[in-house]
């Protein structure tokens, strides 16, 4: 039976606000022995996690709606959000199924928590995720394939068993398809933003977050089939790109908001784990080889990357409002957020160089005050209206 | 040109030879950066935590480090305006303030601690070592230079251990990235034997170094570790590790350390040797440099001396061991990045925290938390209540920013202070009646 978008826009949302993950407690609960591994933004190769068998499970802090009663202790007030409500996720046993916990090497707030995490749940796994900022195969790649057998040696362990190459290949093909299907929905929204909404979009894609990927990739098909099948109607609403919000999300309300004031959003930095890897991934060969290189040659850029080129510095940005047909950017990044606010005046340099306006704001992942926003990005789209006709 | 050796007497001015060693040292290297247009020689910028030092030298190579610039900024009071200006020209009230600092002062004529301007680097090394601020820094000065850049990436210690993987990853990158690029950018072939001479001379500046450090276990402590320990550092955090100079400086300190312990001196402060030693403290967390002084004084007014930091470590953690070794020379580079203070795990700090406590007797544990400098801060909270547990002394927090003065409120840090002298008296009369 197809599903209409809104039934399945309404089965993400409720994904997304259940925050003590019922759906990968129930997939755990299915059956004896699984496993769940929690991880955080900006990137880790789930593939590994699947191939032992297990559920990646993404924690992307805890939105507008957790109440933060701990993890306000555990912070200082000039540091960014995701942090605290992360802890507050683990202190408030919403994360007592989670068999272990990977922390990316993004920032020293998110490595630093690594080690929180250590202190606080002693009995639980945790490893922060190191991957290398150098991209010479035979220097990087040579670390990065280390740290990624150092990461299977302990999920093997977790899991009681061997993981073998052919396990890890089939994972690459899964995954591959759930790039694949993500591509299309980003292609899709950018060639018709009205029928598929970036709120939608986000929901969507944020629910393969914490779902088995085999079932993510089927909802993606659904949501892609259900948008082209449907028609709605088109607004008078400019093109923009948003970045910044590689790490701590935005409520779902902003991005609604931006919608609101005339916005489609057309390219995003939401969830890169998503999206990190730019196309498919061999699947001959050594795996972990092969997964190195994706990560090497032809993965995302964003501000928690080193861009060892000079040339190359900020062009994904100019290049993502190419390719989407965007008529402005906006800078939203995470108060507090070293790499983003460190990054965006480098960025907003090449994009004057290149022509394209934009804004910038900053946000929280429970800023509830969206009106100065809307007005901010209501002007700016009128502005860039202006620009054009002119 | 090789870096001059300034000669200070020990005999002639016992009681501050170090110091005007020290002072000497610095003129004459800022006299050497700013000259360095006329004298032809190169500069390369790079980091105090994984300062490679030795391998500049090895390369002729004059050591610019902006955290240094952004310290004189502070102590000379300029930082603030330099912070305006970087955030006038787009820069985020809520980054790291040394970066705002050095982009403003960089924008405001770049102009050195001794009055001239400081050269364009020829090369930025960008050792990526214990903070993530550091790549987003030197992208952003390279993007104002355009000169070649040296990426080195040390891996964080996460697990308390370093393993084979991170030292092969580190060396790999010194022979295949660094040492050619600087071989390149200098036009001085590598020579291994020449960075061996400089690591012996850098063992036995540590080894001083150390020995210095440690004589806070004495009681009374001949040297504050915190606001004192600043200037002991200097030499060996910054252009000098792998010199004679350093050696010498470290001979004079130590020296003087050593009479101070003879006549039972406590350490000197900017208002002279202070008299009673009431507080012994173990400090956490980097200072406040625009009110430097102010800041010291509240604490030698009440006679709290620190005994050990963690700051002091930041360049180095060679009083758990570690000494630069001629034998191992590119592994001991490795070695040294890693090891580094804010490149050791959260459980890691804590441990050495609530070592020292119990090392030094000391009686309880301050934060000094940076409100821009998220590598120190985040998770500050929990390393003061953890400590608290395992020693039982008390902890106490306060919160300023290293070089923008609007975040060092007087008023609070003196608040805050005076109470938690006030807990460490409770603790003891609370001990002595339990007794
Ligand atoms: S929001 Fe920014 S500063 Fe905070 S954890 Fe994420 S990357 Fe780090
Ligand atoms: S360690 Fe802290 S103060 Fe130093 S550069 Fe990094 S963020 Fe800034």
């Amino acid at each position: 039976m197809t599903q209409s978008t809104s039934e399945i826009v309404a089965r993400c949302e409720a994904l997304y606000e259940d925050l003590s993950f019922t759906a990968a407690r129930e997939w755990k609960a299915a059956k004896e022995g699984r496993k769940v591994i929690g991880y955080m933004p900006v990137y880790v190769p789930r593939e590994l996690i699947h191939a032992a068998g297990m559920l990646p499970l993404g924690i992307m802090g805890g939105g507008d709606n957790l109440e933060v009663v701990h993890g306000d202790a555990y912070y200082q007030s000039y540091i960014c959000r995701i942090p605290r409500s992360t802890i507050e996720l683990g202190i408030s046993g919403r994360l007592d199924f989670v068999d272990g916990m990977l922390f990316p090497s993004i920032c020293d707030v998110i490595r630093n928590l690594s080690g929180m995490w250590k202190m606080l749940f002693p009995d639980t796994y945790s490893k922060y995720f190191d991957v290398p900022q150098t991209y010479k195969d035979e220097i990087g790649g040579t670390f990065y394939i280390g740290e990624m057998r150092e990461l299977l040696r302990d999920l093997e362990q977790i899991a009681g068993h061997k993981i073998s190459d052919d396990e890890i290949r089939n994972s690459i093909t899964v995954y591959n398809a759930n790039r694949e299907l993500v591509k299309e929905l980003y292609t899709l929204r950018a060639q018709v933003p009205w029928q598929a909404p970036a709120s939608e979009a986000y929901l969507v894609i944020r629910a393969g977050l914490v779902l088995p990927v085999e079932e993510h990739n089927v909802l993606l098909r659904q949501y892609i089939d259900a948008v082209k099948a449907e028609d709605r109607p088109i607004k008078d609403n400019s093109k923009v790109v948003v970045t910044g919000m590689f790490c701590e999300q935005p409520p779902l309300n902003l991005i609604k908001s931006l919608e609101l004031s005339g916005c489609y959003v057309v390219d995003d930095d939401f969830m890169l784990v998503s999206r990190w890897l730019i196309g498919d991934v061999p699947t001959e060969g050594d795996p972990v080889y092969n997964l190195s290189q994706a990560f090497l040659h032809h993965s995302m850029s964003t501000a928690a990357k080193y861009e060892p080129n000079q040339e190359e510095k900020g062009q994904f940005l100019v290049r993502a409002v190419k390719e989407s047909g965007a008529e402005g950017v906006i800078f939203a990044s995470t108060s507090f957020c070293d790499p983003a606010l460190l990054d965006r005046p480098m960025l907003q340099n090449v994009l004057k160089e290149a022509d394209v306006p934009f804004i910038a704001f900053k946000y929280a992942e429970n800023s509830g005050q969206m009106q100065p926003i809307r007005e901010q990005a209501g002007t700016f789209v009128d502005s860039i209206k202006l620009w054009s006709a002119a | 040109m090789k870096p001059s050796i300034v000669k200070a007497k020990p005999a002639d001015v016992l009681k501050d030879a170090s110091m005007i060693k020290q002072k000497e040292m610095m003129a004459a290297h800022y006299e050497r950066l700013t000259n360095a247009p006329e004298t032809g020689e190169k500069v390369a910028s790079t980091f105090v935590p994984g300062n490679l030092n030795e391998l500049l030298m090895c390369f002729d190579l004059v050591n610019n480090l902006p955290e240094v610039n952004a310290i004189q900024s502070g102590l000379r009071k300029q930082s603030g305006q330099y912070i305006m200006e970087a955030e006038r020209a787009g820069h985020s009230e809520d980054v790291c303030t040394y970066v705002k600092s050095d982009i403003g002062m960089m924008m405001k004529g770049n102009i050195g601690p001794n009055g001239k301007e400081l050269p364009k680097p020829d090369v930025l090394l960008l050792s990526y070592t214990g903070c993530f601020t550091f790549l987003k820094w030197f992208e952003l000065l390279r993007e104002q230079y355009k000169c070649p850049t040296i990426f080195l990436q040390t891996p964080y210690m996460a697990d308390g251990k370093v393993t084979p993987n991170m030292i092969q990853y580190m060396v790999e990158q010194f022979k295949e990235t660094v040492i050619p690029t600087l071989e390149e950018v200098s036009g001085v072939k590598f020579d291994i034997d020449r960075l061996r001479e400089y690591l012996k001379k850098s063992a036995q500046a540590e080894d001083d170094l150390v020995y210095i450090l440690e004589t806070g276990k004495n009681k009374p402590s001949p040297i504050d570790a915190y606001f004192g320990g600043i200037y002991y550092i200097g030499p060996i955090f910054g252009a000098f590790r792998g010199t004679d100079d350093a050696i010498d400086y470290y001979r004079f300190l130590r020296e003087e350390v050593d009479e101070r312990i003879q006549k039972g001196l406590g350490p000197v402060t900017p208002d002279g040797p202070m008299d009673e030693e009431k507080y012994r403290l173990v400090v956490e967390g980097p200072p406040n440099y625009t009110s430097f002084r102010q800041f010291w004084k509240m604490f030698y007014d009440e006679g709290a001396t620190v005994v050990a930091s963690s700051y002091t470590k930041v360049g180095g953690t060679y009083d758990y061991g570690f000494r630069h070794d001629p034998d191992r020379p590119l592994e001991s580079l490795a070695e040294y990045c890693l090891g580094v203070y804010t490149n050791r795990s959260l459980p890691m700090r804590i441990d050495m925290l609530s070592d020292y406590i119990n090392e030094y007797e000391a009686d309880g544990l301050l934060i000094n938390s940076i409100k821009s400098c998220n590598s120190f801060s985040a998770g500050q909270l929990l390393i003061m209540r953890e400590v608290e547990k395992r020693t039982g002394k008390p902890a106490a927090f306060i919160e300023t920013d290293l070089v923008d003065p609007r975040y060092f409120s007087a008023a609070n840090v003196k608040n805050r202070l005076e109470s938690y002298f006030q807990m460490v008296e409770q603790k003891r009369s609370g001990k002595g009646a339990a007794a």
